[in-house]
């Protein structure tokens, strides 16, 4: 039952969605008026000049490889998934002839870095004082941190983030600018380079936490609050089970459960978010990859991100259904 | 005669106080309610949903807890020969009166038991609670003896509550509060939402908990079936009032106030196929009650002083009391 | 009226209504404008605030007030293009979902599951890419309510489905009410406010992406919203040099707008929800 009414649907989402996601990403240049391969090759053309010829024509052969711009519109379909299958995103337009995998793969531990541990943090701290303000919600700490919660959670972040540069990093000096690490440090596990990284995504690393965990709180303080009014709930109390045990075996146990759902349909929001976070930061992740792949309008890599990211998130999601019924004997015995 | 009066409620009134943005609204769940229940006795509450029987059961549990607030009046609990007032007792001594003293049975709905445990750590929770346990196994071992002993399979312990079915959930919530031997059990509603052949089940076994244990069972329920299957003595709620009481057997073959007639009269009876006669009308808001008589907009009875101002009890016989101006002025007095 | 009345009570809602109305009203200005908002060097660059300039002159010359003034009634329009196409193709996707269940209900939701998982951020912004040409306030709009709908759509399904279990559609269908008019009469009268809550979320959000948007250079760069507002302050560094007044004009528009959007909503929920209502229950 649990596998066919669970598992197996969840499974075949997951793969249709990446299907989906990743012919829309396919179709969308080519049904659009601007062929941005078209405009590119013509881009190139007219910076010939600046360019060895050597380059220049395995540029424009990589791009007629890339889009296929011969055979069926079926067959360069087909050549594409063949490629992604290779782990092939084709080359960077603009760092040429660096492969779009390539660039990923060394902006990817930044990004995940910061973004795992905020992602993981923020929902903890978020659901962990969520818990407590929902299961003592006539408490005046309660209503201070919710109020605190009603105008921080609106901000979006980048507008948050802004601010946070501003105050800390302008006026304060507390925190650098810019950047991941200190500039002209080499990547290694040595003591320094890790202070260093630690002290420059600091800020980043707030903005994310700080925002997320608003939401969370809010969310998990409106679950306890529900939880708490369940009829078993009131039936443990009305029975006399000490207060400790209703907290966390009753209240806090039942109330995650839409807490870990609501991971997963979030981590998509929370990527997006961080990206533009490492943007106003200048940290060397997906973010800012994305940036200067938009300024010089290196469509490929822009799609390659694309391709990247749908894989990432929906790969994530489908972790968290899948660790979810080890939380809720419901789904597991259903 | 024995003072035997084990539960005692004085004039009790409890209301929800809400404050809807700013503007307070008062619903009056429970008004001037009188009760001295009996050991040994099964008490019955019966009255139509809203009426505000689970608000008093709340209040005869001592949990009342904001929004809910007792205006005046006191309920008293008599434990070892001596009347204690239930506000003058702590959280934490109330916590152990229950289950230990005073049991509550809920409905026996989807969520009343914990979603993600099993019933065995359920009844870990309910036991370590209230008695020492010094072996691991030693609360799962009183489990299963005390399933055994009502006669329940003790394979139950291992599932969780939405692999069993509703009756055997009832059974469980009965068997969890008899486990402590509590000289007070409350049931809500507990064969509510129940097919007839398993609500019989259900009845039964409360009956044979209170044979053996000789304790008190004060029992809610809008089914008038059940309440003359199991009651001693039945309690009928208006509008938050107690507007007639009596020993199961008058309540049913004298009943004296207009609203009990209704109440049995929509009682099916066996061989009758003629339909059933349901009360007209719909029950009064608590946030708004009519004056005097509350139940005067329903009455096919009612007289121009019912509408101004509320009966009283009159002692129609030596153990049946009911509020009503077709019985007379009252010797209570005119209550608010 | 008398729902609107008791919102009032609420002061999230009098201070998110208050506020709301002060930007639509900052908003219509513009048409009184005396600068034309698409032409620039009107006015000399970078001066302070002053009685002549209320909030002073950007690097780009034009006057920041009246700027900001067609800034905030783009942004709105924006907004209100997306979320009401969005609110249509939500109420339409959940209502047939809800409604006619089986296959129907199992491909829409999987549909809009989709568009929940997808990092829709980044083909947002591939698509902004490849039509940045043709992006104008309307073409804006509709891309993003393409975009806006799923999670809407499965609320409102969810509400749907519980109303059906409800009386009133058994003897509704029994009586034989076309379904069209059973979905006017029975069901509009629930869902309106719900489709009215998830509006103005989705309005917060339009507007989020239009400046997130713009902030990347992905829009069309003279008109003025809040988001080129910004994008031109940040291109020319106006917080290193410290003009200060571009950069927080912008800034403090779109935080008052995003937390009044914000206030409205969870206000309204509150009030439609009676479960978070009783929480609101004072003990003294
Ligand atoms: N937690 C609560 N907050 C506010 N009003 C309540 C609450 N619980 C019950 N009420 C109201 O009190 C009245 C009596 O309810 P209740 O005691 O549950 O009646 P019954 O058990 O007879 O159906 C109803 O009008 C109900 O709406
Ligand atoms: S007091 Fe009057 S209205 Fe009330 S039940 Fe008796 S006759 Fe009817
Ligand atoms: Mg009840």
């Amino acid at each position: 039952m649990f596998l066919k009414r669970y598992l197996i649907p969840r499974l075949i989402q997951y793969v249709l969605v990446i299907v989906l996601g990743i012919t829309a990403v396919f179709f969308i240049p080519r049904l659009l008026p601007n062929d941005p391969v078209l405009r590119t090759i013509a881009e190139m053309r007219a910076r010939g000049a600046y360019l060895e010829p050597g380059a220049m024509d395995k540029i424009i052969s990589d791009l007629q490889q890339m889009y296929g711009l011969e055979g069926s519109l079926w067959d360069q379909y087909l050549a594409f998934w063949g490629r992604l299958f290779r782990g092939d995103l084709g080359v960077s337009f603009f760092q040429f002839p660096t492969p779009v995998i390539d660039l990923i793969m060394t902006a990817l531990p930044w990004t995940a870095g910061l973004l795992l541990t905020t992602t993981i943090l923020g929902w903890v701290i978020g659901n962990l004082i969520g818990g407590f303000a929902g299961y003592y919600s006539n408490k005046q700490w309660s209503r201070v941190l919710d109020a605190i919660a009603m105008v921080v959670r609106p901000l979006p972040y980048y507008i948050f983030a802004f601010a946070l540069l501003l105050i800390f990093a302008y006026y304060l000096r507390w925190f650098p600018i810019s950047g991941g690490a200190r500039l002209g440090m080499r990547p290694s596990w040595s003591w320094p380079f890790i202070q260093s990284v630690l002290w420059h995504s600091f800020l980043p690393a707030m903005s994310i936490l700080i925002l997320s965990a608003a939401v969370w709180f809010q969310t998990m303080k409106l679950v306890v609050q529900n939880v708490n009014a369940e009829s078993f709930v009131t039936y443990a109390k009305l029975s006399g089970v000490k207060e400790g045990r209703i907290v966390s075996r009753y209240v806090i146990r039942n109330a995650l459960l839409p807490q870990i759902t609501g991971l997963g349909l979030s981590l998509g929001l929370i990527f997006s978010g961080a990206l533009i976070t490492e943007i106003v930061y200048s940290y060397p992740g997906l973010g800012t990859l994305l940036y200067n792949a938009i300024i010089n309008g290196d469509y490929n890599l822009i799609m390659g991100i694309t391709v990247f990211s749908i894989l990432a998130i929906t790969t994530s999601v489908l972790i968290v259904d899948l660790i979810y019924p080890l939380f809720d004997p419901r789904i597991r015995y259903m | 005669m024995k003072n035997n009066t084990i539960l005692r409620t004085e004039r009790l009134h409890a209301h929800y106080i809400l404050d809807v943005y700013g503007k307070a609204k008062v619903i009056k769940a429970v008004n001037d309610v009188d009760l001295a229940i009996q050991e040994d006795e099964i008490y019955g509450i019966a009255g139509e949903s809203g009426c505000g029987k689970s608000t008093l059961l709340k209040a005869l549990a001592a949990a009342v807890e904001p929004p809910l607030r007792i205006i005046s009046g006191r309920v008293t609990y008599r434990i070892a020969g001596a009347e204690v007032d239930v506000s003058t007792l702590t959280q934490e001594e109330k916590r152990k009166l229950r289950m230990e003293y005073i049991a509550y049975v809920p409905q026996g709905s989807m969520s009343v038991l914990n979603p993600v445990s099993r019933i065995r750590d359920t009844y870990r929770d309910f036991i370590e609670s209230h008695i020492s346990v010094h072996q691991k196994g030693e609360a799962f071992a009183l489990a299963k003896e005390h399933l055994t002993e009502l006669g329940l399979p003790v394979k139950i312990l291992d599932a969780y509550p939405h692999q069993l079915s509703g009756g055997m959930r009832q059974r469980v919530t009965i068997a969890l509060a008899t486990l402590l031997k509590p000289r007070i059990i409350i049931g809500d509603e507990p064969t509510t939402a129940l097919d007839v052949v398993v609500q019989r089940g259900v009845v039964q076994l409360l009956k044979d908990v209170q044979a053996k244990l000789k304790n008190t069972i004060v029992l809610v329920t809008h089914d008038m079936g059940v309440h003359a299957n199991i009651a001693d003595r039945i309690g009928i709620m208006y509008a938050g009032k107690i507007v007639e009481e009596a020993p199961t057997e008058k309540i049913f073959s004298a009943p004296t106030h207009p609203y009990t007639h209704y109440l049995i009269n929509s009682l099916p009876k066996f061989g009758d196929k003629s339909p059933r006669e349901s009360v007209p009308g719909s029950p009064p808001s608590l946030a708004n009650l009519p004056t005097g008589c509350p139940f005067h907009p329903r009455c096919p009875h009612v007289m121009d002083i019912c509408k101004q101002e509320m009966p009283g009890y009159t002692q129609v016989a030596s153990n049946h009391k009911v509020a009503c101006w077709l019985v007379g002025e009252g010797t209570h007095g005119k209550a608010a | 009226m008398k729902l609107f009345r008791d919102l009032l009570r609420d002061y999230r809602f009098a201070f998110a209504f208050g506020v709301l109305c002060i930007l639509v009203a900052f908003a219509l200005l513009s048409f009184f404008s005396p600068y034309d908002p698409s032409r620039w060097g009107q006015v000399p660059r970078d001066l302070r605030p002053s009685a002549q300039h209320w909030l002073g002159t950007d690097s780009n010359g034009q006057d920041i007030f009246w700027t900001a003034t067609f800034a905030v009634r783009n942004s709105l329009i924006i907004a209100v293009i997306a979320g009401v196409v969005s609110r249509i193709i939500a109420v339409i996707v959940g209502m047939v979902a809800g409604y006619k269940g089986g296959t129907w209900d199992r491909v829409l939701m999987f549909f809009s599951d989709s568009l929940l998982v997808i990092p829709l951020f980044l083909i947002i912004v591939m698509m902004a890419m490849l039509i940045r040409a043709s992006l104008n306030l309307v073409t804006l709009g509709l891309l993003l309510a393409f975009f806006g709908w799923a999670w809407d759509a499965r609320l409102i399904r969810s509400q749907i489905l519980s109303l059906r279990e409800r009386e009133f559609t058994q003897t509704a269908i029994l009586s034989g009410a076309s379904t069209f008019k059973l979905v006017i009469n029975e069901y509009m009268p629930y869902t309106t406010p719900l489709i009215f809550s998830t509006l103005i979320n989705n309005m917060a959000w339009a507007i989020g992406l239009e400046i997130t948007l713009a902030i990347l250079g992905l829009l069309d760069l003279a008109t003025p919203t809040l988001g080129t507002m910004l994008y031109w302050a940040i291109n020319y560094q106006a917080i290193l040099l410290g003009r200060w007044w571009w950069v927080m004009t912008p800034i403090t528009l779109s935080v008052a707008l995003f937390i009044a959007l914000y206030w409205l909503s969870v206000s309204i929920s509150e009030y439609l929800d009676p479960r978070t209502r009783v929480q609101r229950v004072g003990a003294g």
